[in-house]
Order: C-alpha cells, then structure tokens, then sequence
C-alpha cells in the first residue's frame, strides 16, 4: 500500500492549492454545499408556497417543476444548464457557477415538497384561527405557519444538506475544482494508490454526511418530544 | 457566432440510433443492478434484525458508509481501486467481463442495497412484533418466520418505496457514463461532443428520464390507490 501518495496530498484534498492557487478540494465542495443549500432554500420556499397557492396558475406550475426536476437525474441538470448557457447568454459561464446553478435548481425542487408536506401537516386549525383573529393569507402564513412549519422541517432541511453535500461531486464532470476533482487529479499523477486515494475521499465525505447525519437524528427525536409535550 | 437549435439533428441518424443503443444500456445495467441490489439489500437488512452481535454492526457500518458517502465516489472506488480489496479470482473474473460495466454494477448495487436495506427494515418494524413471536411459538426457526411470515407481508408495505430507490438507481445510473459504460447520458454526451449541439442532445436525454420516472411514479401512485387501500380494509 502507498499511503504516503495520501500524506503527501492531504492538503491538496482539504483546501486544494489555495494559498499559492485557486481554491479547491474539500473546502470547494462545501462551499457549493452552503451555497446550494442556502439558494435552494428561498427558491425551495417559494415554489412549496406557491404549490399550495389559490392561483391556479402558480399551482400547475409548481407541480409541473417539481415533478419535471424530479424526475430527472442531477447530472442531467447539470449538464443542461452547462450547455444552455452559451445559448442564453452568449458565452459559457465559469464550471463553479454553472454547478452551483444546477444543484440549486435541483434541490429547490426537493426542498418544495418538504415545505409543501410541513405546511399541510400543521392542525388545519392553525391558519383558520389566524384568520379568524383578522391576520390576512399573506400575514397568517408569514406569522403563524411557516415559523412552526419550518421548526418541524429542520431535520428534513439537514437530510436534503446531506444529499446535496454528496451530490457536488457532480461537479467534477464538467471540471469544477472540488473533492472528487482533487482525488481523480492526484490519482491520473500517481497511478499508484487509487484504492488508498478513494477510500481517503469516501472517508472525508463519510465525516461530513455522518454527523450531520446524527445531527438530523437528534434534533429528530427532540422535536418529537417537543410536539408530544401536551397531549 | 450564433447558435440555432436544432432538435432534428438529433433526432435523425446517425444520432437517433446512438441514443437508441445508450437508453438499450441504460436499462440493461439497471435491471441487473435492481435484481441484485434487491438480493443483497434483503440480506443487509436480514443482518440488522438477526440476533447475532457481529452480523448487526457489520449491517449498521454497512448502511451508514455507504449512504453517507457519494455514489460518484464509490464508482470511481469500484472502477480503480477494488483490485485491491477484491479477491484474485473474483479480480480475474472481472477483468474477462466487460469491466466497466461490472465495475457499474457493483457500484450501483451495493450503494442502493444500503437504502434498500433501511427501507426494508422499517417495513418489519412496521409488522406488528407478535407476528414474529407468534411464528416462533409455532416452532419456525428465526429464518423460517423471516422467510414465510415477515418478510412477505413487509414486502408489500415496502413496495412503493423500494419501487422509488429503483428509480432512483435508474437516474444514479447516469452516473457510470464517467468510468465509460456507453449509457444514453454517455451517447448525449459523445453527440455533444461530434455535433456541438449538447443542449438538444441533453434535452433529449432528460426527456427520456424524465418518460421513464413519470411512468414509474404513475404505477406507484396506482398501487397504492389499488392494492394498499383494498390491504387496510
């Protein structure tokens, strides 16, 4: 086994060539992570909302996204919006953006159906006595639903962050600078140590996911018991 | 330079025969990887809900590793790097098949046993406890009460998930086009690459996903309509 092709490259797997170079490697990939999540949630937000509007119109639309996004793998989307750009706008844009994109657009759709599913899973009584105290749809929804709404979605919010962390390393095909990038850099150099190498990259996700993974999971069980409070 | 689209250059030969053959491998690889990841997902979840201490862990480290790491990593992992991990035999045996397809396969499968897995689980959990303890009292050994009682009543709860992890592994099979398995993202991307006209070929491509999954998603909405509803009664 050659683990020192590993510690000779471990910083280039964190922060990639940084100080001296672009930024790379571990931290790329969680910078498109946060950025992901963080894009995906507002558009997210507003395309849950409007599946569940009064206007007809905003209701078709919402499902026809949802569904279409869905139903289609995340390197698709990727390579789409890749390749729609030069036609929109002219010229490619930078990989980094293009990605970055590409995964908001496709966890937006996701985190749609974890907003809608929160929302319609709140007592009906809720937005009908914040009605009934005079609040209008607008206020009753801003002030009374969503804050609970979006405290029972918290854990489904750091499951789709786990699933997005995993899914940067799509990027990599279409040549953004990340974990994965780094891995398949170092390896085409050495030759020597692809299973070290891979194993190396696994186990960095694998920290990442896994405590966010145990996060979701606690802060399951402790909004459980704060629902069951009273009953 | 301006650019027109141009959907019939793809939809015309020689293109329509290469997407044709990719969308041919698409669903070859994924039904292989369906049928055994079904197989191997029944015995990870077997493991979890057996007595024995060793076979419990190795299904929890099992599940956790591989759905926490992502599956492009794992192909690559798979594709590099199993020689290592792997057998000789099984090594030699690979490498007479068609090794990027193998490679593919084992990827996609062990990477959707893990949800697999957990899906099953949650179906026995959800089979009321004194089914078990009931099949036990009768003189079944634990097997026999999983193969006879547990499991075909947790299949038929679990059934539109599971149907939801194969379409899930049908899009991830998108995936194994980087190893160089000619799947139809791979035949989108060789049009991209002898035409320049990437965003039809892509357009295509992902309207044939997108067929796939809604035909899918509608049979899974017709079972649970249908067959659920008439089991609740």
């Amino acid at each position: 086994m050659h683990w020192d092709v590993i510690s000779n490259n471990f910083s280039y797997f964190l922060i990639g060539a940084y100080p001296q170079g672009p930024l790379g490697g571990l931290a790329m990939s969680i910078l498109l992570a946060l950025g992901g999540i963080f894009g995906a949630f507002w558009l997210g937000l507003l395309i849950g909302l409007m599946r569940i509007s009064k206007s007809r119109f905003c209701r078709i639309f919402a499902l026809v996204y949802t569904e279409i996004i869905r139903g289609t793998p995340l390197l698709m989307v990727i390579f789409w919006f890749y390749f729609l750009a030069p036609i929109a706008f002219g010229h490619t844009l930078p990989e980094a953006e293009s990605a970055l994109i590409a995964l908001i657009v496709f966890t937006s759709a996701y985190i749609a159906e974890i907003v809608r599913a929160g929302i319609e899973s709140l007592p009906k009584g809720q937005s009908e006595a914040a009605r009934g105290t005079g609040l209008s749809r607008l206020q009753a929804m801003r002030y009374v639903i969503l804050p609970q709404a979006l405290f029972n979605m918290i854990p489904s919010f750091v499951n789709q962050f786990v699933s997005l962390t995993k899914d940067t390393s799509l990027a990599f095909i279409i040549g953004v600078n990340e974990l994965t990038k780094a891995a398949t850099q170092v390896n085409n150099r050495t030759l020597n140590a692809p299973t070290e190498i891979f194993i190396t990259i696994a186990v960095l996700y694998f920290i990442i996911c896994y405590v966010l993974t145990a996060l979701s999971r606690r802060l399951e069980k402790r909004i459980n018991r704060y629902q069951a409070r009273d009953r | 330079m301006s650019y027109t689209v141009d959907f019939g250059l793809v939809l015309n030969e020689p293109y329509r025969e290469w997407i044709l053959q990719g969308l041919g491998v698409t669903l070859q690889i994924s039904a292989v990887s369906i049928v055994l990841s079904l197989l191997l997902g029944t015995i990870i979840a077997v493991f979890r809900l057996s007595r024995v201490k060793p076979l419990v862990w190795f299904s929890l480290a099992f599940t956790e590793f591989f759905r926490n790491t992502p599956l492009l990593v794992q192909i690559f992992f798979w594709y590099f790097g199993s020689h290592a991990v792997l057998p000789d035999v099984v090594n030699k045996w690979l490498y007479r098949q068609d090794f990027e397809f193998a490679a593919g396969v084992i990827a996609l499968t062990v990477y959707t046993s893990a949800f697999i897995a957990e899906e099953i689980r949650s179906g026995v959990f959800a089979i009321p406890k004194t089914q078990l303890e009931a099949s036990r009292a009768c003189g079944l050994s634990f097997l026999q009460a999983m193969g006879y009682v547990i499991l075909p009543q947790a299949f038929r709860i679990v059934i539109p998930p599971l149907i939801s992890q194969f379409l899930n592994l049908i899009k991830n099979s998108s995936l194994v086009m980087t190893i160089g398995v000619m799947d139809l993202t791979y035949m989108a991307r060789q049009i991209e690459a002898h035409t320049f006209h990437g965003f039809e070929a892509f357009t295509v491509a992902t309207a044939i996903y997108l067929t796939i999954s809604l035909i899918v998603s509608y049979t899974i909405n017709l079972y649970n309509k249908r067959v659920l509803r008439v089991a609740s009664h």
